[in-house]
């Protein structure tokens, strides 16, 4: 989908309580829901159908885990300076590695990023090789060395 | 945290970020009802995450919002050539910024790629983004030697996190 394509999502102030709160510290007890109407004042079936929509919507991405970097096996950041015309076709047998999460194209020479995660470092540079083999282009690999600053979410400013 | 700590997961954890990969089920008793899919109980889920947050494998867990949803349409990749010896007292700075919601340090790669630190930002627009780039330049100061603007075109692809096998 092209960034265009992604209207902004009229929320209202339940929505925007929701995601301000709840974007860390979701409740670990059996009915985290119920926990999460009772803090905000209203039922569970309010949250979970709020919830529901937001997702339905493409405001949440998912409810769920974010992860760290490099705790659960290898992961890097890859670029390819790919031509224009080939841009889709490259961008295809990229999404095609299941090892591939995110995958952008940007607004540069290097112009197709992606996120590669895998068992292993070594798992991680044979997708990169076999990627750079398939396509003719060359992959630049350029692994997280330091992450800086907690990871609290985003703090959006309502416009 | 440093490069090349490796994996303590195990294969419950495995199972269980895959199975919550794409998300906790938008149920009254969601960890039950992973815990009935991994053939364990809701007490064991709860307490594998709540060990996984506390370790640090999962940073958080939460709503995961989509930013360009949210109205940000101008989310910028903002990298700078930050001086090796100051890139270390100058990362933490720039990744408290509040618009900075990722800041990591990468490798260069020269000639094609000069850049060692890299900011998320969000903004509206993208004179915003830019205003944005330039606190952080500004903060930098001389240990930046350059830095560019990388606004993404589109997104190709976009999962959930994956646990790799």
């Amino acid at each position: 989908m092209t960034i265009a394509d992604i209207h902004e999502v009229p929320l209202d102030a339940i929505d925007r309580r929701l995601i301000e709160a709840y974007q860390r510290d979701l409740p670990l007890c059996p009915e985290p829901y119920a926990a999460m109407g009772e803090a905000l004042g209203v039922s569970e079936a309010v949250v979970l159908d709020r919830l529901h929509h937001l997702q339905e919507r493409g405001v949440l991405s998912r409810v769920g885990a974010v992860i760290a970097p490099h705790r659960a096996g290898w992961s890097t950041l890859a670029a390819m300076a790919v031509p224009e015309e080939r841009l889709d076709a490259v961008a295809t047998l990229v999404n095609a590695c299941p090892e591939v999460n995110h995958n952008y194209a940007r607004e540069h020479r290097l112009n197709l990023w992606f996120v590669v995660t895998a068992a292993s470092r070594e798992a991680v540079a044979d997708v990169l090789a076999d990627i750079a083999e398939r396509s003719g282009i060359g992959v630049l690999d350029l692994p997280l060395e330091r992450a800086y600053g907690i990871d609290l979410g985003f703090k959006p400013s309502w416009s | 945290m440093k490069t090349g700590e490796r994996s303590k997961a195990t294969s419950l954890e495995r199972r269980l970020v895959k199975a919550i990969g794409t998300g906790l089920p938008l149920v009254p008793e969601p960890y039950a009802e992973v815990a009935a899919a991994l053939d364990t109980d809701e007490a064991t889920v709860i307490a594998t995450l709540e060990a996984m947050l506390a370790r640090g494998a999962i940073r958080r867990i939460g709503a995961v919002p989509n930013h360009y949803a949210l109205g940000y349409q101008a989310n910028g990749m903002a990298v700078f050539d930050v001086d090796d010896d100051a890139v270390a007292e100058l990362g933490p700075v720039i990744g408290a910024f509040d618009f900075v919601s990722h800041c990591y340090r990468r490798p260069r790669n020269p000639p094609f790629w000069p850049y060692n630190l890299f900011a998320m930002v969000h903004a509206r627009t993208r004179p915003a983004v830019e205003t944005k780039v330039r606190q952080i330049r500004s903060r930098l100061g001389s240990a930046c030697r350059g830095d560019t603007i990388l606004y993404s075109r589109r997104i190709l692809k976009k999962t959930g996190l994956r646990l790799a096998r």
